[in-house]
């Protein structure tokens, strides 16, 4: 047996992929992080005026600078905040006096549940239609789901949240119209004031989703290799199960990558929509209360799990995928 | 055929076609005529029941929905309009000079709109809006800046196929200068391509100037807004049902018209594609 060359080469060249890709996505967060910063901290009309308005005295303008250090030059301000993102430490909350990482930290308690359930719900509803859709490419069951999926793409989010409302809190009462009830008191009753949040979420999502799951599989269905297995004897589903998905599973896996920030915005809306106390609200709310320490660091959160994704999708990407030509990512 | 022909007969182009020549029309029309001034309150008829005299009825503060309907799809078509508009002006270019130039170029270009993915049209509204408050241009700008990248991207990848086409290398050998082969070479086979991104992302802008508005990131009042009215429906969910139907509806359709145009442009425009669906 000759040394199995191809293989050594590929895992070298799978990690000087992985080393560039995590370079650039340190990269990225920091860029975004200027971004935020610049925005909120440095542009003109922010801090201290949005805080106080307009009308406020300047020694109280003075006084609040010096409480939020913004009497120091920015490039120094930015890099305490940096410090203090590495450490944990995002300051505290100018309306609600507590730090804001145990507000995080409470608020995570719905939002991460919810978008976990909402990407569970996604992916099932998506994969069952669309590999059903596929396997009954032109016939009813796939003009059917399409159909489905165009009008599911067309919903808002938040229109398809207050419809379930009506059906299933108003005229069922089944749920509760919003409102969460907390985790201490049982998972039960928490988990169930986080169901049609997130089936409104799932559906929209998954309308989408649902498309692109079955144009990979008919994608996958027209290759060579299939047409071998089929005539090597194996049945339609076997050639499904077992050759198809897997090939089709990488483009999949791309979309709902970027769905993650579609998802992450629609939680925002999902949560007010249902008054949720999740990351979603307390943006809103530090909004209205004028919070900028609260709004930068919730706004740095959200982007950078964007970002995190993405990263985490590539890397998948590169080790789930064996066509993938590495040099060229 | 010509490509009229084939687009009449092309069932979703023709369909999605009538329904955004209705938005158009309606959005157009509300200059010139609605059944009572949008902004109009008429307290004691608050809460109606479609009738003779409003067709759709009346909302919390007697407002005819039938007016802040038509008034509302102005709002969608202007956001629309701008937000894509900002898009392809900025996006465009830059795809162009990416690929164009290629090298670095082409790296920062690219990783400008690798970044620009983690700021959501949302995320952008909520950072504008914590700065200079809500209303219709921070979130026109927020969409406007989210679609700069999608069009990068899609132009660049375009731009990229075109320019290696034999023609292209054949104006090169004559001595054209970039700028020159972009003008009359790259832009025009690309086009098409523009237009069918440009129909899907005129849709995602209508859903989400309809969410900033619908969280009070938008349009503010009294300028009637369709996410707004889900808002103010969605307080009448006991009391008035109906309410948070319409708007949802001319959200839904207006959304599903330019996404069926956009699929049957895709196909009527490349050809190859469609055989390939």
């Amino acid at each position: 047996m000759g040394a199995p060359h191809p293989r050594p080469r590929r895992a070298v060249a799978i990690s000087i992929f992985l080393i560039k890709r995590f370079a650039s996505f340190l990269a990225t967060l920091l860029v975004a992080s200027m971004v935020v910063f610049v925005v909120l901290d440095v542009l003109p009309g922010s801090a201290a005026d949005v805080v106080l308005g307009e009308s406020a005295t300047p020694e109280a303008k003075a006084a609040l600078n010096a409480k939020l250090g913004l009497d120091r030059p920015p490039l120094q301000r930015y890099g305490a905040w940096m410090a203090g993102l590495v450490r944990g430490e995002l300051g505290e909350s100018l309306s609600y006096s507590v730090p804001v990482a145990q507000l995080v930290g409470e608020r995570l308690q719905v939002t991460a549940p919810l978008a976990l359930m909402a990407m569970l719900l996604t992916a099932g509803l998506a994969l069952t239609l669309g590999i059903y859709a596929a396997s009954r490419h032109n016939k009813l069951g796939d003009v059917g789901v399409m159909g489905l999926s165009q009008l599911g793409i067309a919903i808002p989010n938040f229109w398809f949240a207050i419809i379930l409302i009506f059906v299933f809190a108003v005229k069922l009462r089944w749920f509760s119209a919003g409102g969460f009830p907390g985790w201490e008191d049982g998972p039960l009753d928490a988990f169930k004031a986080l169901i049609l949040p997130a089936v409104a979420l799932a559906v929209v999502q998954a309308a989408i989703l649902a498309r692109i799951t079955r144009s990979a599989v008919l994608d996958v269905l027209r290759e060579d290799f299939v047409r071998t297995a089929r005539a090597k004897g194996l049945s339609r589903r076997a050639v499904l199960w077992r050759h198809v998905l897997r090939n089709a599973f990488v483009p999949v896996l791309t979309v709902m990558g970027l769905q993650f920030a579609n998802l992450l915005t629609g939680t925002i809306v999902v949560e007010n929509v249902f008054s949720l106390p999740g990351l979603g609200r307390l943006i809103f709310q530090a909004i209205a209360n004028r919070d900028v320490i609260v709004v930068r660091n919730v706004v740095m959160l959200l982007a950078a799990s964007v970002i995190v994704i993405n990263f985490v999708v590539d890397v998948l990407y590169a080790v789930i995928d064996p066509r993938l030509k590495v040099h060229s990512a | 055929m010509s490509f009229w022909q084939r687009a009449l007969r092309h069932k979703s182009f023709a369909i999605g076609g009538v329904l955004v020549l209705l938005l158009i029309a309606t959005a157009i029309g509300s200059f010139v005529w609605t059944p009572y001034p949008a902004a109009e309150l008429d307290i004691p008829n608050k809460l109606q029941l479609p009738s003779a005299a409003h067709w759709l009825g009346t909302d919390s503060l007697g407002r005819d929905i039938v007016s802040l309907l038509i008034v509302g799809a102005r709002n969608s078509i202007a956001v629309g309009v701008i937000a894509v508009g900002i898009g392809i002006a900025f996006g465009v270019a830059l795809g162009l000079l990416a690929a164009a130039r290629r090298g670095w170029v082409e790296e920062a270009v690219m990783r400008f709109a690798d970044f620009s993915f983690a700021f959501p049209a949302l995320l952008s509204a909520i950072m504008l809006t914590a700065i200079y408050g809500p209303g219709l241009v921070t979130s026109i700008t927020a969409i406007g800046i989210f679609n700069v990248p999608v069009f990068t991207r899609i132009t660049r990848a375009a731009a990229n196929a075109v320019w290696s086409r034999e023609f292209v290398l054949a104006a090169r050998a004559c001595g054209k200068g970039r700028l020159r082969i972009t003008i009359e070479h790259v832009l025009p086979n690309i086009v098409s391509i523009l237009i069918v991104q440009a129909t899907i992302q005129f849709a995602l802008a209508i859903l989400a100037e309809a969410a900033l508005s619908y969280l009070g990131l938008g349009t503010q009042p009294p300028q009637p807004s369709w996410g707004r009215m889900l808002s103010e429906a969605q307080q009448m969910l006991f009391a008035a049902p109906q309410l948070a139907l319409y708007p949802g509806v001319a959200i839904a359709l207006s959304v599903l018209g330019l996404n069926l145009m956009g699929d049957g442009l895709r196909d009527l425009l490349d050809p190859r594609l469609a055989r390939a669906r």
